[in-house]
């Protein structure tokens, strides 16, 4: 079986500018790949392109049968598929602010995939519990603790039950304890055999919870193996940059 | 100043001279306001106060009361003109003109904006408490016009009941009409000019109109397609009115227009503007043998009228409600579109819809008004309270979809793309999270908006809706003062105003952000 997500060549650019240059990349199900590399990098804009929130200039990308061209964005109705396999949880969480948690989560299985409510808050109620924060189920989000909304944003990612999920830079609002919990819950995701592509400058982070580094500096990967070998034994002087950074922001 | 009021003039009187158009009628308006802007009309010097006699009048009255002079249109000709002239010769004056609009001679003489106002006003009791009136000049009768295959049916008002029957409002013939209306349920329609009472009655509006005889004439000479019944229904005069402080001015005009009546000169200017006949010479005979024996009975005290307005005035302000609330959920439901079509659609329907919004929000509702109700009125006939609810809702439409549009241009775009992530389509978006949240945006302006159409919606008396400030100015020309229907009328505005402001408020604090 290939990996759910496969990455051949990608190239971007904003205006003249090229900001990802021939990236390829795999994640497997089961499996948590950090793409690590400083502000600026590309790491976002590889994120995007996946979740085709923006268009890519040259290779492709496949998630699981669908694949993405460069190009403009396919329409609606063609992007659908991909739409069900993809999940993102984006930096700010931006959860829904004029609904509450609950409503947050059912909406998209509810409207976009057609569920009955009862099985969408069955559900709800299901990855709240599994992700601590049932007790906020009538809350709305301006009324969340960062930790609590960046598990909510989890939670309503995973609500229609996506093969990839993204994450942009999950730990950069959290203290110690709560990445170590975070980390946790992912590594749970994972084991359930999805493929997390995991944003993050943050190396303990990465060291501990991810199977794969890959590193992206200016556009380009540089360096990609397991997280213990990348983490321990740097090749490319972007990876001993990011090392020899302060792991704090 | 005199420059400004010179130039305001000479806009205003080629406009007047074809006032009969819609499109005019409104420009007299807007000129009308650019005339009031430029200061205080006309204060004279002391100099000027020995030597001039302003004199004010309705231009839109047209002939043969005050009409702009079709070879000379910065000077006024008309009956009225004339006696003018002569009242201002015989006080060894110079007559000068003053545009007023018709319902507000009485209001304009007593501040001192003109010496004497002198266009067809009627003879009314209280005109005799609040200011000085004149002797009677002429004498009308107010006649019955009906369609010409009515004119057997309908002879008298008790054959109109349950049928519109139009008039000029604030007359003698308009209260004729509300004492039929409360006694038969006759419908009295109100109108702010003399003109469109007869036009809507030859379409079909109206089932009669009720005016002076010379009105109606008039009209008739002009449109046709009526009959005028030859009885008369009430009989009445026009004087002139002068300040309540001005008594001896006013005597000495008494004494110049019956050395006029005697002289013969007053009947010459009558028949010139061929309206002299047997009546108006009996009733120079009775001016000059005694002219107290021509004055009305006094009116009873305007105290206990408070009371009876009180009921008309809420009912005006129950349709002010109603007819605010519909025009503004079209306006809601038209502006949502506009907006999305703004934000969503190809560039020709934003074009499109940018002209609309353009047009709309940069001609005067009032012109909007006047085109739906009479302009389109050989395309669609529409009734007088559905066009306002349209014509305001059509406009305020263009104002909400401004602000829908900003409100829903201000939504951060990580909402729309965590919607897009998430598999909902672009409507779903739009529906679910954009619209939604930029309705919370969109609350307080569109409060703001709600209460400025409460007011505007006083304009659609223009085409004879009687809501709370045209009832208002109903009750105060009949006890001829402003101060009490005024305040109450404020009071019942704000009453609708002021608890919609406040639910706004509450519902805002909630959905604020933090």
């Amino acid at each position: 079986m290939s990996a759910p997500l496969e990455i051949r060549g990608l190239s971007a650019r904003r205006g003249d500018q090229e900001v990802l240059r021939g990236v390829d990349l795999d994640v497997a199900p089961g499996e948590i790949c950090a793409l690590m590399g400083v502000s600026g990098a590309g790491k976002s804009t590889v994120l995007r392109s996946i979740a085709a929130l923006q268009p890519f200039s040259a290779g492709h990308i496949r998630i699981g049968d669908v694949t993405l061209a460069p190009g403009a964005l396919p329409g609606e109705a063609r992007l659908r598929p991909l739409r069900r396999k993809v999940g993102m949880v984006f930096q700010a969480h931006a959860l829904f602010e004029h609904l509450t948690v609950l409503d947050n989560l059912t909406l998209a299985p509810m409207h976009a995939l057609g569920w009955p409510q009862a099985r969408a808050e069955e559900v709800a109620r299901e990855l709240l519990a599994s992700l601590g924060v049932l007790e906020r189920i009538h809350a709305l989000p301006r009324e969340l603790s960062g930790g609590e909304a960046q598990r909510v944003a989890i939670a309503r990612a995973l609500a229609p039950d996506p093969l990839v999920l993204l994450m942009d830079e999950p730990t950069s609002a959290l203290d110690p304890a709560r990445r170590g919990s975070l980390g946790d819950t992912l590594r749970t995701l994972a084991r359930s055999g999805r493929a997390l592509l995991i944003s993050t400058h943050d190396v303990d982070f990465a060291r501990n919870f991810a199977d794969h580094v890959a590193v992206l500096a200016r556009g380009v990967l540089v360096e990609y193996g397991d997280a213990a070998t990348v983490l321990t034994e740097p090749q490319h002087t972007a990876t001993r940059a990011l090392l020899s950074a302060p792991t704090e922001r | 100043m005199m420059d400004c009021r010179r130039a305001a003039r000479a806009l205003l009187v080629p406009v007047v001279r074809s006032a009969r158009t819609v499109a005019c009628r409104v420009t007299v308006l807007a000129l009308a306001m650019t005339l009031a802007g430029c200061g205080r009309p006309s204060t004279p010097t002391d100099g000027e106060r020995t030597t001039v006699l302003r004199w004010g009048g309705d231009a839109e009255g047209g002939a043969p009361y005050v009409e702009a002079d079709p070879a000379h249109p910065d000077s006024m000709r008309g009956f009225d003109v004339e006696i003018a002239e002569m009242i201002a010769k015989g006080l060894g004056r110079t007559p000068r003109f003053v545009q007023v609009a018709f319902a507000s001679i009485d209001a304009s003489v007593e501040r001192g904006d003109f010496d004497v106002g002198l266009s067809g006003v009627e003879d009314r009791p209280e005109l005799h408490e609040r200011h000085s009136p004149s002797l009677p000049y002429f004498e009308f009768r107010e006649v019955l016009a009906v369609r010409v295959a009515d004119s057997a049916r309908y002879r008298s008002l008790d054959d109109l009941a349950g049928r519109r029957v139009g008039t000029l409002g604030a007359t003698l013939a308009y209260r004729m009409l509300l004492a039929e209306q409360s006694r038969t349920g006759l419908v009295a329609v109100s109108y702010d000019d003399d003109v469109h009472p007869y036009t809507d009655l030859v379409e079909g509006r109206l089932d009669a109109v009720l005016l002076d005889h010379i009105i109606a004439e008039r009209s008739f000479k002009r449109i046709g397609g009526f009959r005028i019944q030859p009885d008369a229904f009430a009989r009445g005069h026009y004087i002139a009115i002068f300040a309540k402080g001005d008594s001896a001015l006013r005597d000495s005009a008494n004494a110049v227009l019956r050395a006029r009546m005697r002289d013969g000169s007053l009947e010459a200017t009558f028949r010139r503007w061929d309206v002299w006949d047997a009546e108006q010479a009996a009733l120079f005979q009775r001016v000059l043998a005694d002219s107290a024996a021509t004055r009305p009975e006094p009116s009873t005290a305007s105290a206990s009228s408070i009371a009876r307005y009180i009921p008309a005035l809420l009912r005006g302000a129950g349709l002010t409600l109603v007819l605010s609330c519909l025009a503004m959920l079209l306006a809601v439901s038209l502006g949502v579109a506009i907006a999305a079509g703004r934000v969503y659609g190809p560039p020709a329907v934003r074009l499109l819809l940018t002209a609309y919004v353009e047009v709309m929000r940069g001609t005067p509702v009032l012109l909007q008004l006047f085109v739906l109700y009479y302009g389109l009125s050989g395309v669609v006939r529409l009734p007088a309270f559905l066009a306002a609810v349209i014509g305001l809702g059509l406009n305020y439409a263009a104002y909400e979809s401004e602000i829908y549009r900003s409100a829903l241009m201000s939504i951060a775009p990580l909402q729309l793309e965590a919607a897009r992530t998430l598999g909902l389509s672009e409507l779903q978006v739009l529906r679910l999270v954009r619209g939604p949240q930029a309705f919370r945006l969109a609350l307080a302006p569109m409060t703001n908006d709600f209460v400025a159409l409460l007011k505007d919606s006083s304009l659609v008396s223009v085409i004879t809706v009687v809501e709370l400030t045209k009832q208002t100015a109903i009750y105060a020309t009949n006890i001829g003062s402003w101060f009490i229907p005024g305040v109450l009328c404020g009071a019942l505005y704000l009453a609708l105003s002021l608890p919609l402001s406040r639910a706004a408020r509450s519902l805002e604090r909630r959905w604020s952000p933090r």
